[in-house]
């Protein structure tokens, strides 16, 4: 595709021609820098940059902190207090790369529901889309790993639940188990072999966020109305779009260090707050925590893992048509990751002509509740797998399902959409007047087509 | 902070090495005051001082600290103990020198020793170990207001006793309020049982909040550093969020007026 029409770098100088003729890298940055974005982008746009913020401070305090730890099972929970104690600075960078784990996925969960609600996964981005899972998929298996390093009673335990995912599939459950841990339980071989990981896998992030922006500036960015740039000449492009320096830039960059404001306060004043208190406590085998919580940003997936108890009718159900090979555990871990791979098949899943929720007034109501859904299921996760909780983990992870496998599919057909404005440059106008006229309501309003 | 309920419940369940018999769950915690409570809070030297006094004479006797250096008493912002008192001070510890192979007195680089009694857990993090606020519904928000209250669980717990006893399994277990159960540990502080240079009466409530305020230092020695840090990054970023939301204003004017005036 040879996306929007806009300026290309022109080497002036003789220098620039030199330089041109024999590695185009000045180009490339001006093109990646200059391109055409569309105007009307609204706050929900800046969480990519935030995103990009948070993987270049993992990566940087991350490598200072692996100056002073050490990977060993015996040390390394000392080696953290002593970045804690004695390396200068070090209790500041361990709790920025403790938190900045946090702001990274709070900022990833709002960058996805927003491609959600504007159908920024739809045709032709589905490749963008998919990229986006992956890193998503890497990013927790990034920060699982890296939660295991200090070594501390939820690093331990919470690595034997999880690799015991594994040990739950059929067969080969328990070879795989073994193989993973480097050993029959959770040990240094495990430790290791984790800190290895946790230090390459952020650079296959970046490589595939280096795709991932690739292939939206190949098809253009979404935009809030989900209509396309015109694109037949230049100057019909620039009435849709603005350069993305400066305009974007120092607009992404505002919100970014309001949010960096928020996100210094939390580090400075109470970096503990959304962490475990038991991960103070050193790694002891012998002693199991009464109850094993993930953090905060794993639970929604949690509550999904443990809705499936042996006593709900379609895991009897499974374990009768399998033969007993399905039993509660595994069926639960096939929900868990099933319940991100219905959301990386939703641009086929969504059966809707029309890109942005704006102008689907149907699709509003069942988008809002499944970002209730995904608070609910988060709550549900942190209680104790009982009672109550499961009956509502249980409806939490039907209705997750049912958005993406029954009511997009459905919606589709059925919704008859508002109609869209014709142009960007249009809803830019519209938007801006109607903030001056002091109308109020969401921008949802049909704008009547010229 | 969805599962700060949950965090507190565990907390309570790992307490003892030895197993507690009743389940136990998070108990009555007092709301007691610290100086270093809040954004702009500060250890006061002198309680620190004090817990550590509390810490050596009665404490060390079953458990370890054994993340923290003796030379950091010398440090600012903690019990600043003048060079000559904390080598001193160390000098009253021995520490196993692998090297020499044998004991030796300790110096100021050296850690304070692990703990004595097997079964007694490290203290050194105890104040970030535990939590003493849960929120309603694990939703974290009484932790929000007041804190995490570590220091206000470990003053709570040290004046939690009831007098309670039972005999189980060969050993002695006591009720504690604030753990809401029985613990293998048996209540310790009482009354006078030492004696503050500084002429502060050594009740048992305040010696209880002297060492859990000692403990909250152990825990985070760098408390003071780090809000310091907070709050001048919270200005910058402030004053830098301001200048850049003007540029964008001005920058995105002509862009707007444009609009608005096809």
């Amino acid at each position: 595709m040879s996306g929007i029409p806009h300026d290309h770098y022109e080497p002036k100088t003789n220098a620039e021609k030199w330089m041109h003729r024999r590695l185009p890298i000045v180009g490339l940055i001006y093109d990646t820098i200059m391109i055409p974005t569309p105007k009307n982008l609204n706050w929900m746009w800046i969480w990519g940059i935030v995103l990009f913020f948070c993987l270049v401070l993992q990566i940087v305090t991350g490598i200072v902190l692996v100056m002073h730890y050490t990977p060993q099972a015996d040390l390394a929970f000392a080696s953290v207090e002593h970045i804690m104690r004695n390396v200068n600075g070090g209790h500041m960078l361990r709790y920025l790369h403790q938190n900045g784990a946090m702001l990274f996925f709070a900022a990833v969960y709002i960058h996805i529901f927003r491609g959600l609600y504007y159908g920024s996964y739809k045709s032709p981005r589905e490749i963008t889309w998919i990229i986006g899972m992956l890193i998503y998929l890497l990013m927790m298996a990034t920060a699982f790993m890296g939660y295991v390093l200090p070594w501390g009673q939820m690093s331990f335990w919470g690595a034997t639940v999880i690799t015991g995912l594994f040990g739950a599939i059929p067969g080969i459950g328990e070879p795989l188990q073994t193989w993973l841990l480097g050993g029959p339980a959770v040990g240094n071989a495990t430790l290791t072999r984790f800190f290895s990981l946790h230090y390459l896998l952020p650079f296959v992030i970046l490589g595939l966020s280096i795709l991932h922006v690739w292939a939206f500036h190949t098809t253009g960015n979404n935009n809030p109305t989900g209509v396309d740039v015109r694109r037949t000449s230049k100057e019909e492009a620039a009435k849709d779009t603005l350069p993305f320096w400066p305009y974007f830039v120092i607009k992404d960059l505002f919100a970014l260090v309001l949010i960096l404001a928020g996100f210094w306060a939390l580090v400075g004043f109470m970096p503990g707050y959304l962490g475990h208190a038991d991960n103070y406590i050193e790694a002891n085998p012998l002693v199991t925590p009464s109850h094993i919580v993930p953090e905060w940003y794993f639970l929604p997936f949690y509550a999904i893992l443990r809705a499936f108890t042996a006593d709900v009718w379609i895991v009897i159900a499974a374990n009768w048509l399998s033969f007993g090979i399905i039993d509660a555990a595994f069926f639960g871990v096939l929900a868990m990751f099933a319940s991100i791979f219905v959301m990386a098949l939703v641009p086929w899943l969504d059966t809707s002509s029309v890109r942005s929720g704006r102008y689907r007034p149907m699709f509003k109501w069942w988008f809002w509740l499944l970002v209730i859904d995904f608070f609910v299921l988060m709550w549900a996760g942190a209680m104790p797998a009982e009672g109550i909780y499961t009956t509502i983990a249980l409806i939490g992870t039907a209705y997750w399902f049912g958005y993406f496998l029954v009511i997009l599919p459905i919606l589709g057909v059925i919704e008859k959409p508002l109609p869209q404005p014709a142009t960007i440059e249009e809803d830019f106008k519209n938007s801006l007047k109607k903030k001056s006229s002091g109308g109020n309501g969401p921008s949802a309003e049909p704008i009547p087509a010229e | 902070m969805f599962r700060k309920l949950a965090a507190s419940a565990l907390t309570a369940a790992t307490l003892a090495a030895t197993p507690a018999i009743s389940a136990g769950g998070l108990g009555e915690i007092t709301d007691f005051s610290f100086s270093f409570e809040g954004p702009f809070g500060t250890y006061d030297r002198n309680q620190l001082q004090r817990g550590l006094q509390v810490y050596h004479e009665v404490c060390s006797s079953c458990h370890g600290l054994q993340f923290v250096p003796f030379r950091t008493l010398s440090d600012r912002n903690g019990p600043e103990l003048p060079d000559d008192q904390m080598r001193a001070f160390a000098e009253m510890y021995e520490v196993w020198d692998p090297e020499l192979r044998d004991w030796r007195t300790a110096g100021g680089p050296d850690h304070f020793p692990e703990s004595q009694f097997e079964g007694a857990p490290d203290l050194s993090l105890m104040a970030k170990a535990r939590v003493g606020f849960a929120g309603p519904y694990g939703l974290g928000l009484n932790q929000l207001f007041r804190g995490l209250g570590g220091a206000e669980y470990i003053a709570s717990f040290l004046t939690g006793y009831t007098g309670e006893e039972e005999f189980q399994a060969g050993s002695v277990f006591y009720y504690n309020k604030a753990y809401d159960g029985w613990v293998s540990m048996a209540p310790i502080l009482f009354d006078d049982m030492v004696f503050y240079e500084d002429g502060t009466p050594a009740t048992e409530e305040q010696m209880a909040k002297d060492v859990a305020a000692f403990l909250m230092w152990t825990a985070e020695p760098k408390m003071m550093e780090r809000k310091r840090a907070g709050f001048v990054g919270v200005i910058f970023l402030s004053v830098l969020a301001a200048l850049l939301y003007l540029s964008n204003k001005q920058l995105w004017a002509p862009i707007k007026r444009a609009a608005k005036e096809d």
